[in-house]
C-alpha cells in the first residue's frame, strides 16, 4: 500500500508545484470576451432602453426659458421633508431629506437684478436652513436663518453676479443635511442674456447608504444610471448648453463621448475659458458647457472618474437627424 | 379533545388495575387526571400565551429604526466570465437584492440574476451569477446592495477558478488527499515492528507520546472549528454546532465501544482501542480533508506543495498514535490495512467534498466531531493506561517526556502548515 502509495506520489509530484489554475487556463478565461449579456448593468456595452425607473420619476434636465421676472421678484417656495423615498439606483430606495420632494431641489432661475424670494417651508422634525451661494446680506446667509420645525422662513435678496449659484441646508451636521439630499441648483441669468440654445441642467452628487465615508451609487441629478436607462434625445447639429454642478465631496469630471465643449468656468463670465472635453470640478465647483453633435448616435456622457461612471455618473445622448431630414427620408 | 384523550388512557391503565377496590380506583383517577392535568396545563397557558402575543403584538409598539436585514455568503465560485454567489438571508425578514457591484480597484455595478428570486425570504437562499469577467490572481470583492440600502461584502482575496466536479479535478484532489492523509497515517503504522522491539518503558514513552499528540490534535481541531465558526450563518449558531458535534460524537463513540466490549465480555482491549483511535483520527482527517479542500476552492492553496509535505510530516505520527494500543498484543496484520485506512481514508472524501461544495458549516461540524473522537480517545487511552500500570505511571518521568515530546513533534511539524 505504502509502496503504491509513493508511486503516486511520484507521478503527481510536478502536479503539485503548480498554481491552483495555470497560466492557460487563466488565458482561456479571460483570453475571449465576456460582455454581459442580460442588460445595461454595466450600461457600457449595451445600448440603452431598458426601463428600470420608473419614467414618472426621472429627473428632467429640461430647463424653462428664461423670462422676466413679473415686477422684478422671483418666489419660489422650498417644502422640506425629511425621510421620503428617493430611488438612488434601479431598485435601490433610501430615506432622503428633501426640497420639494425630490433630490436634487427644483432648478432655481431669475435673471441678474432679479429679486429672489425663497420660501422655506421645514415639515421635517429637525431645523434646517438654506445657504445661497452668490452675493447677499449677512443675514440671508442660512447660517444663523435656521428654521425650526413646523416653521417657515423667506430668505430674499438680489440676485447677483450671473453664473451658476449652489443651494444647500447649512444646520449643523451640515454634512449630514447635505448628503440626505438637501441640495439643488440655481442659475442667474446675465441681463443681456445668452445666446439662446436648448438648454439642460445637470447636477453631479453622490450617496453613501452605509456610511462608511465612501459613496456607493454617483447620480446624474440624483439616481445613478438614469440617463442610461432614459437617453437624453438631442438632435444633430442643434446647440446644448448644459449647467453642471458638482455637489459632491469629492472632485468630478464631466465629460463627453465624440465630443469637445466650450466651458464656462461657474458661468460668471460670457467668454469661454477653453475648448476642452474633461474638466475637473472640484467641490461645489460648477461650469456651463455648450457643444453640438455633428453625427447621430449614442454619446455617453460620464464623470471621467472611472469609479463614479461605474456607481452610476454616467448617461447617453441619443443624437437624432433633425425631423426635417427623418420627415424627408420617410416620404422616400 | 386533550381531556378526554387522557381520560381514555387513564381509563386504560385503571382497566388493568385489577387489584384495586372501586373505591379507591375512582380517587386514584382522580389524582391520576389532576397530575396529567397539572402537566398540560402550563403548556396550555404558554400556548394561548403565544397566540396573543402573535395576535396583538408586544404591547410595546416598538419599530425598529432602520430594516433589519441580513444576507451572508456561504460560498462564492468563480467561472470563466461569471461571478456566483450562494447567500443566505439570516435575518428576520425577506431580503431584496436590488443591486450588485462588483469591487477590484473601485467598486463597480454590474449586471446580475438571482435564482429562484432577488426576494429572498427568511433563511431562504439564492444563487446571484455576476457576468463578470474576473482576472485570475486579483482580489476581488462582491458587494449586494438591498432595495433598502443595506450593503453586504465578501472579499475574494485571490481569485482562482472553482473546481468542477471533473474526472482530473477530483483525481487530484484525491490525489491530496491521500498525500495528506493515507500515505503519513501507513508510514506511521510501519514504525510498528520497531515499536515491538522497544522495552516496556520505550512502548509506555510512545503511547504517551501519541497521548500528546492526541490532545494536540484535538485542541488544533476545536481552533479550527471555533474559526470556522464565525463564518457559519448566524441562525446555525456555529459555537452551538461545535457543541453538539463534540458531545455527540463522544457519547456515541462511548456507546459503540461499549456495546462491542460487552459482547466480546473483555475489560480492555487493545485492538478495540486502536480501531476507536483510527476512526476519531479519520473523523479528524475528515474535518482537515474539508478544510484543505474549501482553501482550494476558495483559491487560497498559493503555498500547495509546500502545505501538502507539512501536512504529511504532520500526521506522520497519527499512523504511530494507531498502532500504539496494540504493539504488544498479537492480530492478523489485515487488521493493520483497515486501522490505516479507516484513519486516512476520510481525508480524501473531504478533500473532494471541500473543494465542490465547501461550507463553513460542514467542516465546523465535522472538525468538532473529529475533537470530540479525540477527546474520548484521550480518556480511554489513559484509562488503558492506569488499567496495566496503575494511576502513578501517569506522573512517570519518561510518560511525561513522552507526553512533551508528543506536543513538540506536533508543534515543530504544525510550523510547516501554519501559514
Amino acid at each position: 500500500m505504502v509502496v503504491i502509495a509513493a508511486g503516486f506520489i511520484l507521478l503527481g509530484a510536478r502536479d503539485s508545484d503548480q498554481p491552483a489554475i495555470s497560466i492557460e487556463q487563466a488565458a482561456r478565461a479571460n483570453g475571449h470576451h465576456h460582455p454581459p449579456t442580460l442588460g445595461s448593468g454595466l450600461y457600457q456595452y449595451e445600448h440603452p432602453g431598458r426601463r428600470r425607473f420608473d419614467p414618472q420619476q426621472v429627473f428632467n434636465p429640461e430647463l424653462p426659458p428664461p423670462t422676466p421676472a413679473p415686477n422684478g421678484i422671483r418666489e419660489f417656495t422650498l417644502v422640506l421633508e425629511e425621510d421620503q423615498l428617493h430611488e438612488v439606483a434601479p431598485g435601490v430606495k433610501m430615506p432622503a431629506w428633501t426640497f420639494n420632494r425630490s433630490v436634487p431641489g427644483p432648478v432655481l432661475r431669475a435673471t441678474e437684478g432679479d429679486t429672489i424670494r425663497v420660501t422655506l417651508v421645514n415639515k421635517g422634525k429637525l431645523p434646517h436652513s438654506i445657504h445661497f451661494h452668490g452675493i447677499h446680506p449677512a443675514k440671508m446667509d442660512g447660517v444663523f436663518e435656521i428654521v425650526p420645525p413646523g416653521a417657515q422662513f423667506t430668505y430674499e435678496f438680489v440676485a447677483a453676479p450671473f453664473g451658476i449659484m449652489p443651494y444647500h441646508c447649512h444646520t449643523m451636521p451640515t454634512s449630514q443635511h447635505i448628503h440626505n439630499g438637501l441640495y439643488g441648483m440655481m442659475i442667474i441669468d446675465p441681463k443681456q442674456g445668452r445666446k439662446p440654445m436648448r438648454e439642460l441642467a445637470m447636477m453631479m452628487s453622490a450617496f453613501d447608504l452605509d456610511r462608511d465615508g465612501e459613496a456607493d451609487f454617483y447620480a446624474w441629478n440624483g439616481r445613478a444610471f438614469q440617463y442610461a436607462d432614459h437617453p437624453v434625445a438631442l438632435t444633430r447639429g442643434e446647440p446644448i448648453r448644459m449647467y453642471v454642478l458638482n455637489m459632491f465631496e469629492e472632485r468630478m469630471v464631466p465629460h463627453l463621448h465624440g465630443n469637445m465643449y466650450q466651458l464656462y468656468p461657474s458661468g460668471t463670465s460670457l467668454q469661454p475659458s477653453e475648448y476642452t472635453d474633461v474638466k475637473t470640478l472640484n467641490i461645489a465647483e460648477r461650469a456651463v458647457l455648450e457643444f453640438q453633435y455633428d453625427f447621430p448616435g449614442f454619446y455617453m456622457f460620464q464623470c471621467h472618474v472611472s469609479e463614479h461612471m461605474e456607481q452610476g455618473l454616467m448617461g447617453w445622448f441619443n443624437v437624432v437627424e433633425p425631423k426635417a431630414l427623418v420627415a424627408k427620408k420617410d416620404v422616400r | 379533545m386533550a381531556e378526554s384523550v387522557a381520560e381514555r388512557q387513564m381509563e386504560d391503565l385503571v382497566a388493568h388495575d385489577q387489584t384495586a377496590a372501586a373505591t379507591s380506583s375512582v380517587a386514584r383517577r382522580g389524582s391520576r387526571a389532576a397530575i396529567i392535568a397539572s402537566a398540560l396545563l402550563p403548556v396550555m397557558l404558554l400556548a394561548g400565551i403565544l397566540y396573543l402575543l402573535v395576535q396583538r403584538g408586544t404591547g410595546l409598539a416598538l419599530a425598529p429604526p432602520a430594516p433589519i436585514e441580513r444576507i451572508e455568503f456561504e460560498r462564492v465560485e468563480l467561472y470563466p466570465g461569471e461571478i456566483r454567489a450562494h447567500v443566505i438571508n439570516s435575518g428576520p425578514e425577506s431580503v431584496t437584492i436590488a443591486q450588485v457591484q462588483v469591487g477590484w480597484l473601485n467598486r463597480a455595478s454590474w449586471e446580475f440574476t438571482a435564482t429562484p428570486s432577488a426576494t429572498i425570504p427568511r433563511l431562504g437562499r439564492a444563487v446571484v451569477r455576476i457576468p463578470y469577467p474576473w482576472v485570475a490572481g486579483e482580489p476581488y470583492e462582491v458587494v449586494l446592495l438591498t432595495a433598502n440600502t443595506l450593503v453586504f461584502t465578501h472579499e475574494i482575496a485571490i481569485a482562482a477558478e472553482t473546481p468542477v466536479a471533473g474526472g482530473s479535478t477530483l483525481g487530484s484532489l484525491a490525489l491530496l488527499g491521500v498525500y495528506v492523509g493515507v500515505i503519513p497515517v501507513f508510514l506511521g503504522i510501519g514504525w510498528l515492528p520497531f515499536l515491538r522491539a522497544l522495552p516496556q518503558r520505550g512502548y509506555y514513552f510512545f503511547l504517551n507520546l501519541t497521548l500528546g499528540l492526541l490532545v494536540f490534535l484535538g485542541v488544533d481541531a476545536l481552533h479550527e472549528a471555533l474559526e470556522n465558526a464565525a463564518l457559519v450563518p448566524g441562525p446555525y449558531q456555529g459555537i452551538a454546532l461545535i457543541l453538539i458535534g463534540l458531545s455527540l460524537s463522544i457519547l456515541l463513540l462511548y456507546a459503540i465501544s461499549g456495546r462491542v466490549k460487552g459482547r466480546e465480555g473483555s475489560g480492555g482491549n487493545g485492538l478495540l482501542l486502536a480501531y476507536t483511535i483510527a476512526l476519531s483520527i479519520g473523523l479528524h482527517n475528515l474535518g482537515e480533508g474539508l478544510a484543505i479542500g474549501g482553501a482550494y476552492a476558495l483559491g487560497e492553496v498559493a503555498t500547495g506543495t509546500l502545505l501538502v509535505l507539512g501536512f504529511t510530516l504532520h500526521n506522520l505520527t497519527e499512523g504511530v498514535a494507531v498502532v500504539a494500543p496494540v504493539v504488544r498484543s498479537r492480530f492478523r496484520w489485515v487488521h493493520l490495512l483497515w486501522l490505516g485506512l479507516l484513519a486516512g481514508l476520510p481525508t480524501i472524501a473531504g478533500t473532494m467534498a471541500g473543494a465542490l461544495a465547501y461550507s463553513a458549516l460542514w467542516s465546523v461540524l465535522f472538525l468538532a466531531v473529529g475533537a470530540g473522537a479525540i477527546i474520548q480517545v484521550v480518556i480511554e487511552i489513559t484509562r488503558h493506561q492506569i488499567r496495566e500500570s496503575g494511576t502513578a505511571s501517569l506522573a512517570n518521568a519518561f510518560n511525561v517526556a513522552g507526553f512533551a515530546a508528543g506536543l513538540a513533534v506536533m508543534y515543530v511539524t504544525g510550523l510547516f502548515v501554519t501559514v
